[in-house]
């Protein structure tokens, strides 16, 4: 499909779907760099921008030299008052780390979106979850986080990727869309959202007083920067990000739970291994096995409270996380488990996703 | 204001009253006037956005009193491009030094310059990195010493100096780039009109304005300031000759 | 005679670097060795102010923008 402002249902690939969504959340400008398995999202947006017919006048999309000129684009497009979004996969989102930072320390808003594929190193092209340390832990230097989404379906492409403008907004810091190539390339069913209009350049001042758009009438400049040379600059705005991070704690965390209730095993999954493990779950059910899957949508903040209540569960007998990668997420959860359960893992690397009836192979014999 | 005179000069307005940091002497100081003199001529303060490096200049935001993006060291004409596309009725300019523009942020450079991005490069060229001490620049001189470079720089081992105007300027994009220098009023004089030169052009719409300012390193070149002259004129601008290498504007008359 | 021209040095800002010095054509100004601002730098100062004929030679060369220039009205 094409660029398509009046469609409300389509039957779409993942990242056009993501470039679509972008667009209706009314973004201004992106910024990005080619590189599979995502390519897609700045095809569509240049085939957007019809030079004969543009839709999208107050729309910017440039093909920048490298990952890094990217990230530094976006940076100070955003900076300038703009909706920004970037997309990348795994080696060129190693290539926007330092940008990253920049930007959280910065406090500027913006939607990035890393469409996993396999590493380390230039990998594969194939889907992988290898990226959830870099991007829930910081993998630019320094104490930071991103509120990171973790879709499972194109729709979910979709609706994270059109409300992350206005999260990015609210929390003034950057927010990832962790996807896989996989999610990246099948094609599913989806309900488009309403297109807002973009912002003129009037509006977007008023929204954005801190932005640098020019000093006009401010009696102060505007400086956006990340340096803090002094001592007690730097731990005073490290501070501050700290608490503003325990409130997007408080307020942001989502999951999912599925036949969990009363679940003595519990999987933990997330993104495209969610959905293979709700298939292990199902199978399990008929079996008569009571196993459930919590799902963690935001990998940052991270629903302790959620895996703590049932870590707290006397007939809870043990989790299992399941993940395309040698064992990220797992850490996490047995963080929060803390000993009071076995937190066993299984994964898979290359882009090979595990089959429900190798998952629960492993669940068996861990039974 | 005095009885029985009128005032030939003063610092600018929009120039911060705030110290600058920099060592006695250095044309930093002195460039960073000669930009917010043309802004205030210009009647640009309340619109145009600068954008400041990693090197001696990274506090640039605290001596020019227009709004300001620190970029990360060697990008600023990404960060720039994202403001103009955003932005592209304002002036924007970026301030950068040789290890800034001509190192780390090479490609971002000539890839801005090779779109003919709409904003203002001021490029200070000093040939050393002053920042972190004094170690060898893309631009440091044959035979120039420096902490990376004790018994000279050997252009058989390390390449030699790379002349960023002269590669700027074959780049289609590019509407104007001219190599000035501060080392006398006159020159002083000059490069501030071709600042101007630079801001009217950007608002022509023409392309990338690209601006070498052969400068000093008093403290790393280990010279006072006064001798700092004597480098520049007999070796620095020996091998940076001064002057307009492209100008769209004078190519259609 | 007047002076043409007159110049105001501001002593804290001068950072004695003496590029106003060199650059006087009248030789009008000096780095005054006896005495430094707060910052314990040496400051340049109008030594000769009769022979200044307000050109801006020296303010125009301050890298600190330490310098205010004059001329007479007539």
């Amino acid at each position: 499909m094409e660029a398509d402002v009046e469609k409300k249902i389509a039957f779409m690939k993942g990242n056009e779907a993501l470039a679509e969504a972008a667009l209706r959340a009314g973004m201004t400008g992106y910024f990005g760099y080619p590189i599979t398995p995502q390519t897609e999202v700045i095809e569509y947006l240049c085939k957007a921008k019809n030079p004969a017919d543009d839709k999208y006048p107050k729309f910017t999309v440039l093909q920048a030299e490298s990952e890094v000129s990217s990230i530094n684009m976006v940076y100070g497009a955003a900076a300038a008052g703009g909706r920004i979004m970037t997309t990348t996969s795994s080696p060129g989102f190693s290539l926007m780390q330092e940008g990253i930072s920049y930007i959280a320390c910065a406090d500027i808003p913006c939607v990035i979106a890393n469409v996993q594929r396999g590493g380390p190193g230039l990998g594969t092209i194939q889907p992988s979850q290898g990226d959830y340390f870099q991007s829930v832990k910081g993998g630019g230097h320094g104490d930071y986080k991103l509120i990171v989404f973790a879709p499972n379906s194109v729709q979910e492409v979709v609706d994270y990727t059109y409300n992350a403008f206005d999260l990015a907004n609210k929390w003034m810091c950057p927010v990832l869309i962790l996807s896989d190539g996989a999610i990246g390339q099948m094609m599913e069913k989806v309900v488009l959202p309403e297109p807002i209009p973009a912002r003129t350049a009037d509006e977007m001042r008023d929204e954005k007083p801190w932005a640098t758009n020019g000093k006009g009438n401010r009696k102060q400049r505007n400086i956006i920067t990340s340096l803090n040379i002094q001592s007690d600059a730097m731990e005073r705005r490290n501070n501050e990000l700290q608490e503003k991070y325990r409130k997007i704690e408080a307020e942001e965390v989502r999951y999912e739970t599925y036949k969990a209730d009363d679940a003595e095993i519990i999987i933990t999954a997330y993104g495209l291994s969610s959905r293979v493990c709700k298939k292990a779950v199902d199978i399990a059910r008929e079996k008569g096995l009571k196993i459930g899957l919590v799902r963690p949508i935001t990998l940052w903040p991270f629903p302790t409270k959620i895996i703590d209540e049932f870590a707290a569960k006397p007939n809870v007998k043990f989790f299992i996380d399941v993940e395309m990668n040698v064992g990220q997420m797992v850490e996490d959860v047995k963080l929060v488990v803390n000993g009071r359960k076995p937190v066993y893992f299984y994964g898979r690397t290359g882009g090979i996703l595990a089959t429900a009836e190798e998952i629960l192979e492993q669940i068996k014999a861990k039974m | 204001m005095k009885e029985g005179y009128t005032l030939v000069y003063k610092r600018p307005d929009t120039l911060l009253k705030t110290r600058m940091h920099y060592c006695p002497g250095c044309f930093h100081s002195i460039l960073h006037k000669l930009i917010m003199e043309v802004v205030e001529e210009m009647g640009i303060q309340n619109d145009v956005i600068g954008v400041s490096p990693v090197g001696c200049s990274v506090f640039a935001y605290d001596y020019m009193d227009v709004d300001f993006q620190e970029a990360a060291h060697g990008r600023a004409c990404a960060v720039a491009t994202g403001i103009k596309r955003t932005l592209p009725n304002k002036p924007v300019f970026t301030y950068q030094g040789d290890g800034d523009l001509a190192a780390i942020g090479l490609a971002e450079t000539m890839h801005a310059c090779n779109r003919g991005e709409k904003f203002s490069i001021f490029f200070v060229n000093n040939a050393i990195y002053g920042m972190t001490g004094g170690q060898m620049a893309p631009t440091t001189l044959e035979g120039q010493t420096t902490t990376t470079s004790p018994y000279g720089r050997d252009p058989k081992n390390v390449g030699y100096p790379m002349k960023m105007a002269e590669m700027v300027s074959q780049l289609p994009g590019v509407a104007y780039c001219e190599r000035v220098c501060l080392n006398n009023p006159v020159n002083v004089r000059k490069a501030k009109k071709s600042i101007r030169r630079c801001f009217e052009i950007q608002a022509m719409n023409l392309g990338t304005t690209f601006l070498e300012v052969v400068s000093n390193c008093p403290t790393n070149w280990r010279l006072s300031p006064i001798k700092t002259l004597d480098f520049v004129e007999n070796n620095m601008l020996k091998y940076y000759p001064l002057g307009v290498k492209k100008d769209v504007t004078a190519e259609n008359k | 005679m007047a002076a043409k021209g007159l110049v105001e040095i501001s002593v804290e800002t001068c950072k004695g670097c003496g590029l106003c010095v060199h650059y006087c054509p009248m030789k009008c100004l000096a780095i005054n060795e006896a005495d430094t601002n707060s910052y314990g730098l040496h400051y340049a100062q109008s030594v000769e102010p009769d022979k200044c004929i307000g050109c801006a030679n020296c303010a125009v060369m301050c890298p600190d923008g330490a310098i205010t220039v004059y001329k007479q009205s007539n």
